[in-house]
């Protein structure tokens, strides 16, 4: 079956997890680990040493999917062209079941930031981040999917619902969709929107991967609910409950768990892919 | 009101500044305080980053002045590409240039060390030479030429580094005593590991990177450094894997 999924260049529609070193030895000594892995590109792209060896191992037992966290895909200014030869590099050699990025900018003015920011919903976003996928198609040579982000504020200028705008950009580029079920949840607790109106609006079709993490709790100036995507802690209860409601309507996907600060056991994080696997196993497929 | 990335990112690494208009809550007010998820996102990730880079710094300062000279750093030499696992190159610089440290002058080379084990830990795996690769008639030796791995790292100081380094990170180790020390950063397998060089190792290997022969080069290093020993230094870049080939050119 793994082999079938390699080949096929696709993720199982099964449980992941987000590969961190500390778990290596356990996810090989385990009869049954997780479906698949999925690795940050960024933390993969030196020049050798462990962190590419036990890639190299795992890649060999285990469907990858790299997810970039730094392309700054809707940037203002041009895609770091060094950038892009290092991620066309990586999938080359690797040639993962699967390629994610964020609908977020990172760098500005050669200034990288390190955090996914937001971006108003408008027809000049809407062409920049079309010319930026294309090119990264194009470089990587094959399908991306771009995720939808976890929102702590709004554009007045905005012209464009998120689940619009995404179904406009994968109608346009060709590109895939990652469903990240937390962050459609904490964006609709901070702007004040319904979860399930947000999954009902969205492109389902064209979700390759669903992803899952905690998110931590705050207040907003008016002492409203501020909820923070932190992947630090378990998935909540009301985040189960509208993963069942999108995979009532989309039907079995790989599901993805994220838990990347404060990173448990490994019993920790494999009791959520368990726990995820529940969820796919009460979907018809 | 549209909110350009230019305005944005101004106003994200300068709290004093007021967040851009045009940044709302779900009711059109200004964002305000949700603003500052994003400030607190940025400051913390990259001050983390400098953490994990630079630990042994972080211990000899303490975390409160490791996060304000991080603040001060980051602002005058910001990330300029994602690959955060090679970010703080110019630190040991700007260490060597703030004058309220000048009295802990040994700083910058401990900072040189730290990015240098992070260099090895990433760089290029290698094969090394044979262990017997040496293993030929003295005069022979002296005439080979050497080829280091690309996980190798040389750092010489005016200071006790490698003790201070020692001290800072295992338990039991001795006290630093004053003095210049050399450090030879090896990577057998996946793991960097420092070590201490004997007295003009440093010139010696750094001799061997320009491509002198073993002789010459022992012969430049012993001229300044009489007391330097060739085994000992041969023995750690074995020993480490450091040494990927050697040449011996025989005479016709």
């Amino acid at each position: 079956m793994l082999d079938n999924a390699i080949r096929s260049n696709r993720l199982p529609a099964a449980p992941g997890v987000g590969y961190k070193p500390q778990h290596f030895q356990q996810i090989l000594d385990h009869a049954h680990p997780v479906a698949w892995l999925e690795i940050h590109a960024e933390n993969y792209m030196g020049d050798g040493g462990r962190p590419l060896a036990q890639l190299r191992h795992l890649s060999e037992q285990f469907p990858i999917s790299v997810h970039g966290v730094g392309l700054s895909i809707g940037g203002e200014t041009p895609l770091d062209p060094d950038h892009l030869a290092r991620l066309k590099h990586l999938v080359g050699w690797l040639n993962p079941a699967s390629f994610s990025e964020h609908l977020a900018w990172s760098t500005h003015d050669s200034h990288f930031l390190n955090d996914l920011l937001p971006l108003p919903y408008t027809d000049a976003t809407l062409d920049r981040v079309c010319q930026h996928i294309d090119q990264v198609q194009e470089v990587i040579g094959r399908q991306m999917l771009l995720e939808n982000p976890s929102s702590y504020l709004a554009f007045e200028e905005s012209t464009w619902s998120e689940p619009d705008f995404l179904r406009e950009i994968a109608r346009l580029t060709g590109c895939g969709l990652l469903l990240d079920v937390n962050n459609v949840f904490v964006s609709a607790t901070n702007l004040d929107f319904s979860p399930q109106g947000y999954i009902d609006a969205y492109p389902l079709d064209k979700v390759g991967e669903i992803h899952l993490g905690g998110h931590d709790e705050d207040e907003d100036d008016h002492g409203r609910p501020l909820l923070i995507d932190s992947h630090g802690r378990e998935v909540v209860d009301p985040v189960w409950t509208l993963l069942d409601y999108a995979l009532d309507q989309s039907g079995p996907k790989p599901i993805l768990i994220e838990w990347d600060t404060d990173v448990p056991d490994w019993p920790v994080l494999r009791a959520e892919a368990d726990r995820a696997q529940a969820a796919l196993d009460r979907v018809p497929a | 009101m549209s909110v350009s990335q230019t305005t944005f990112h101004t106003a994200l690494l300068d709290p004093s500044q007021a967040v851009p208009d045009g940044l709302v809550d779900a009711s059109e007010h200004p964002a305000g305080r949700r603003f500052s998820v994003y400030r607190n996102n940025v400051a913390v990730s990259l001050t983390e980053a400098m953490y994990q880079a630079f630990p042994v710094i972080t211990k000899l300062l303490g975390t409160q002045n490791m996060d304000g000279l991080s603040g001060i750093f980051l602002r005058q030499h910001p990330p300029t590409s994602p690959m955060m696992m090679f970010y703080g190159e110019a630190f040991p610089e700007f260490l060597a240039g703030m004058p309220q440290l000048s009295h802990l002058g040994y700083l910058p080379d401990i900072a040189r060390l730290e990015l240098a084990l992070r260099q090895s830990y990433h760089a290029a795996d290698s094969t090394p030479a044979p262990a017997d690769a040496l293993a030929v008639a003295p005069d022979e030796v002296m005439q080979a030429t050497l080829e280091f791995a690309p996980s190798m790292r040389v750092i010489r100081s005016e200071w006790p580094i490698y003790s201070i380094w020692r001290f800072n990170t295992q338990e039991n180790a001795p006290k630093p005593q004053a003095g210049a020390e050399g450090v030879l950063v090896t990577r057998p397998e996946y793991d960097p590991a420092p070590h201490l060089l004997p007295a003009g190792g440093a010139d010696w290997i750094a001799e061997m990177m320009a491509g002198q022969t073993i002789g010459q080069a022992y012969e430049n290093t012993s001229a300044t450094t009489p007391e330097f020993d060739l085994g000992a230094t041969l023995a750690l870049l074995l020993q480490g894997g450091a040494l990927t080939s050697v040449t011996i050119e025989r005479l016709a």
